[in-house]
């Protein structure tokens, strides 16, 4: 528990780990979640191209 | 050695072989960071001045180092695109900008953060390495803000290579505000002349988390490279070819 209090300064460490924790986990979803929005619209015009010839 | 890197900026190539790249940089940039980060919070001693409030510097500074990086790469993007024609250099330039953001506003963060007990505030307006900092959020900001103003993506990718590259002049000014004009910032540490001013137990933590901020942002930024030139390639044979293949090319 002493490691963790961070000798009274734990709420201003733990919240800069924690905030870079969102930020990596965010960015990551982020540029999947495109990736997946971009591929999709891509997928289904290619494909309604395909049917309609 | 002109064809081998035409032949690595191909659209196709370049789809395919960042695909197999993003794991090799994406683990070992996880591993250096959690290294970093209990080596950083429990292994290394704590600073005489700053006692334990230091170890924010761990993910203070790497998120501020790539703040910079991606900032030049974007720039170097913007510029080789304008000079060459590369479709591959603008792609870059327009993945590194949210990435890059997102960097600088983790370090103005954490930064801040850190500030509030050393400096007895959150926020110091004549603060240069602050301000500079800042206005790099800003000038990623306006970029990205260029590229959706503007429909047609040459033109989109022509405007904001210029902002780009004038904003570099505010790189320069980042990384020297500390060493021109008096700052609440401390001077080179690392990049100091006779060899980084830190014990062993603090430095190597600190690399480490260097290291790994930027192997992940390279895995990222690998990620929506992919995603830009699948966007800018739509039209082309080879798209059509990877999205009617079985299993498609994701």
């Amino acid at each position: 528990m002493e490691a963790l209090g961070m000798g009274g300064y734990g709420a201003y460490v733990w919240s800069c780990y924690g905030l870079t924790l969102i930020v990596l986990v965010l960015s990551n979803w982020q540029a999947r979640a495109r990736h997946k929005r971009v591929y999709r619209d891509i997928e289904v015009r290619i494909k309604a191209l395909e049917d309609r010839q | 050695m002109w064809k081998f890197f035409h032949h690595l900026t191909s659209p196709p190539h370049f789809y395919r072989l960042a695909a197999t790249i993003i794991p090799w940089l994406a683990f070992p940039g996880l591993v250096l960071i959690a290294y970093g980060s209990y080596a950083g919070l429990f292994v290394a001693p704590e600073d005489y001045q700053q006692g334990d409030a230091y170890r924010i510097i761990y993910v203070h500074v790497p998120a501020a180092y790539v703040s910079i990086m991606a900032y030049v790469l974007m720039a170097v993007g913007g510029g080789c695109g304008l000079i060459w024609r590369l479709k591959l250099a603008h792609a870059v330039g327009a993945a590194a900008a949210p990435l890059g953001a997102a960097f600088t506003f983790l370090a103005l963060a954490t930064g801040s953060i850190w500030g509030r007990p050393m400096w007895g505030t959150w926020w110091e307006w004549g603060d240069p390495r602050l301000m500079s900092e800042l206005i790099m959020l800003f000038l990623y900001f306006g970029y990205m803000a260029l590229r959706a103003a503007i429909d047609e993506t040459a033109k989109a990718d022509k405007a904001s290579a210029v902002l780009a590259l004038v904003g570099v002049v505010n790189v320069v000014i980042v990384h020297y505000s500390v060493v021109w004009w008096n700052s609440l910032h401390q001077g080179p540490t690392l990049l100091k002349k006779g060899g980084p001013g830190m014990d062993a137990d603090m430095l190597y933590p600190l690399l480490a988390m260097i290291l790994g901020f930027t192997l992940v942002f390279g895995a990222l930024l690998a990620r929506r490279i992919r995603t830009e030139v699948l966007y800018r390639e739509r039209r082309t044979r080879w798209v059509r070819e990877l999205i009617l293949a079985p299993g498609g090319g994701r």
